[in-house]
């Protein structure tokens, strides 16, 4: 018998480093064009330092694929003249980065504090309730991924829901359903929540 | 006299992005042109006779910065620009880049001739890439027109600006994780000395600076160092931004000299209060700085007498608070924040924010205990001083600062085994899911 207290100890979410390897995944190379871009790019860097490029070159494999696998950080490694675990060891660190599969739109609501004044916790709950999955999952469609992510630095425009590349701003926690709606409905014509858009539509910038 | 906003002025109309526009309305390049005639040394000097200091957020002198880096090394000197705004609160460059990118572009410029750079990475977090399209956009006019590249105004002068795209790393606004990052590798802090202007980006004398400050540069060469120590307090010079977020009528961007009091910048430029509640607090300078409280709004907003109030200026993002907010949820909130931006590097600041935000959630869930308070500034006190950079003590700051000023609140979510203030916006059940 122990004499330690009963304490809770290594429960399954104590270490955040916790991570699961990335599945191997099928054959992975870069298209045509892709290859073009990466090699553009690592041009901006000093010949012995391609490594510079490793976040860009991680980029377009994301795109090209959707996530990446351990097949694609092989591709990236190759390219960059490192080993794959170098890669993984970036992959792992960057949250934009993702090792499993996502849906088409990825909602990033930013639960920091200037969004989490206006609201944005009851956006996450809206979005919760209306897709039916909590943050982190995906819908069994594989049409949207739920984050909740850190401070996006639009705090004016709070609350904020970068969805892929496109903002959504002052998002309302009763607009929640709506914008679900339109994008199910519209696709990637119903990102009209960024003031760029807004400028591009008055006939401005 | 009222404040005419120099940096700002134009980033209201439609157009004032393009280089067409600043050419006409912002002397466009006058600055680098004018730049070009003088030595390296003497612009050097003018900046340092301005008295900018870093508007990232530890406001160290630019001047300063840019004499240590080696200038007789035989190794290039690279200039990195840091635009990784993640700082909770804070939201200037942002607009600078997507409004103003030539004023960037030129201040890069005229940054990278002063140390004897001929590159200059400028490194935006990955969220930003709409913005990232319109500086890249910028930066290609700009090399059309002669502005970057080779021989820049026949002065044999050459110019490279590339843009960095980060990838989600608060750790990364720091500049040696900056540069690790840069190198391709995960933002780590790295240990100083050797500092970036001795051995920084590929082992090269680097200067690192935030992208407001890289915009000043271009004013100060073109009207001089005393017009720019002329706008604002002493030692605290030129045009500022404030970033006013939280509950305030107009949330935004304004642009005043540090002269402008705390009060002025709530109430007149944010309009005032949300729905005219009463004030309960303010965070000044992002969420890495310590709280005021409202009879010390009175204060001017600059570097020297906000760190006299007890707080500091930091990145100038002012968080206001009213009196529907719970101290204990925002220190929980903001402990999420640095929980799961802690590079990992020092054990401290690890562990810290980990057991941190465990011991807020829980007082927050109403299951706190007496002695989780000692607990908290006991963990807190040792973050603070123990890591490589300043991240430990900016994850301590809002224990400690809500603790000393709103200890009460703390022992009434453990008496009453709830939370006390549960505001309308918050959500009803809140989702504390790591992720």
């Amino acid at each position: 018998m122990s004499f330690h207290p009963p304490m809770e100890y290594a429960p399954a979410r104590f270490h955040k480093s916790e991570r699961e390897l990335a599945e191997p995944g099928g054959a992975f190379a870069y298209t045509p064009e892709n290859q073009a871009k990466f090699d553009a790019n690592a041009k901006r860097y000093p010949a012995d330092q391609r490594k510079s490029a490793i976040l860009y070159a991680l980029y377009l494999a994301q795109a090209q694929q959707g996530y990446l696998t351990a097949a694609a950080m092989r591709h990236v490694a190759g390219q960059i003249g490192c080993t794959a675990a170098e890669v993984e060891d970036v992959v792992s660190y960057y949250t934009m980065f993702f090792t499993k599969p996502v849906g088409t739109y990825v909602l990033n609501v930013c639960r920091t504090l200037s969004c989490a004044l206006r609201g944005a916790e009851r956006v996450t709950e809206e979005l919760v309730a209306t897709l039916g999955i909590s943050p982190g999952e995906t819908d069994p469609t594989g049409t949207f991924t739920l984050l909740e992510v850190e401070c996006l630095g639009a705090c004016d425009r709070a609350p904020v829901v970068l969805v892929n590349d496109d903002w959504q701003e002052g998002l309302a926690p009763d607009q929640v359903r709506g914008l679900i709606d339109a994008i199910r409905t519209r696709g990637r014509a119903a990102f009209t929540g960024c003031h760029l858009h807004q400028e591009k539509n008055r006939g401005g910038a | 006299m009222a404040y005419e906003p120099i940096l700002t002025k134009h980033v209201g109309e439609p157009n004032s992005y393009t280089l067409d526009f600043y050419l006409r309305h912002q002397r466009g390049y006058d600055g680098l042109r004018k730049a070009l005639t003088l030595t390296p040394a003497d612009i050097i000097e003018q900046v340092k006779a301005s008295g900018l200091r870093g508007r990232g957020g530890a406001g160290f002198p630019t001047g300063l910065k840019w004499q240590f880096v080696l200038k007789d090394s035989p190794k290039p000197k690279y200039l990195c620009c840091n635009a990784d705004e993640s700082e909770p609160g804070t939201f200037k460059d942002h607009v600078l880049m997507e409004r103003n990118p030539h004023l960037l572009i030129e201040g890069c410029a005229i940054a990278c001739y002063a140390i004897g750079a001929k590159v200059a990475y400028i490194y935006i977090r990955g969220e930003f890439y709409h913005v990232q399209e319109i500086l890249e956009a910028e930066i290609e006019k700009a090399y059309q027109a002669g502005y970057l590249g080779r021989n820049v105004f026949g002065s044999g002068f050459d110019c490279d600006v590339y843009v960095h795209r980060g990838a989600g790393a608060y750790e990364a606004g720091e500049e040696t994780a900056l540069i690790e990052s840069l190198e391709g590798k995960r933002a780590q802090p790295r240990i100083k000395p050797p500092f970036p202007a001795v051995a920084g980006l590929y082992q090269c004398p680097t200067a690192v600076n935030n992208v407001e400050t890289l915009c000043n540069v271009p004013l100060i060469v073109l009207n001089g160092p005393a017009w720019f120590t002329g706008i604002g307090p002493e030692k605290n010079g030129g045009p500022k931004l404030f970033c006013i977020s939280g509950h305030v009528k107009r949330p935004g961007v304004y642009e005043a000299s540090m002269q402008t009091t705390l009060r002025e910048l709530i109430y007149d430029h944010a309009g005032g209060m949300l729905d005219d509640r009463p004030l309960k607090a303010i965070i000044p300078g992002g969420s890495s700085v310590p709280l005021l409280l409202p009879d010390q709004l009175d204060i001017a907003a600059s570097f020297d007498s906000i760190q006299k109030a007890g707080s500091l200026l930091g990145s100038a993002g002012l968080i206001v608070l009213d009196d529907t907010v719970c101290m204990v949820w925002l220190a929980m909130n903001l402990l999420h924040f640095y929980r799961h931006e802690s590079c990992g590097k020092c054990t401290p600041c690890r562990e810290g924010c980990d057991w941190l935000f465990k011991l807020l959630a829980r007082l927050e869930a109403g299951e706190g205990q007496a002695r989780d308070l000692d607990l908290l500034f006991g963990v807190s006190s040792n973050i603070v001083g123990k890591t490589l950079c300043a991240f430990g003590d900016a994850a301590a700051t809002p224990v400690l600062s809500t603790m000393k000023l709103f200890r009460a609140e703390y022992e009434a979510h453990v008496r009453e085994g709830r939370c006390t203030l549960p505001a309308g916006w918050r959500a009803t059940h809140p989702v504390l899911v790591a992720h």
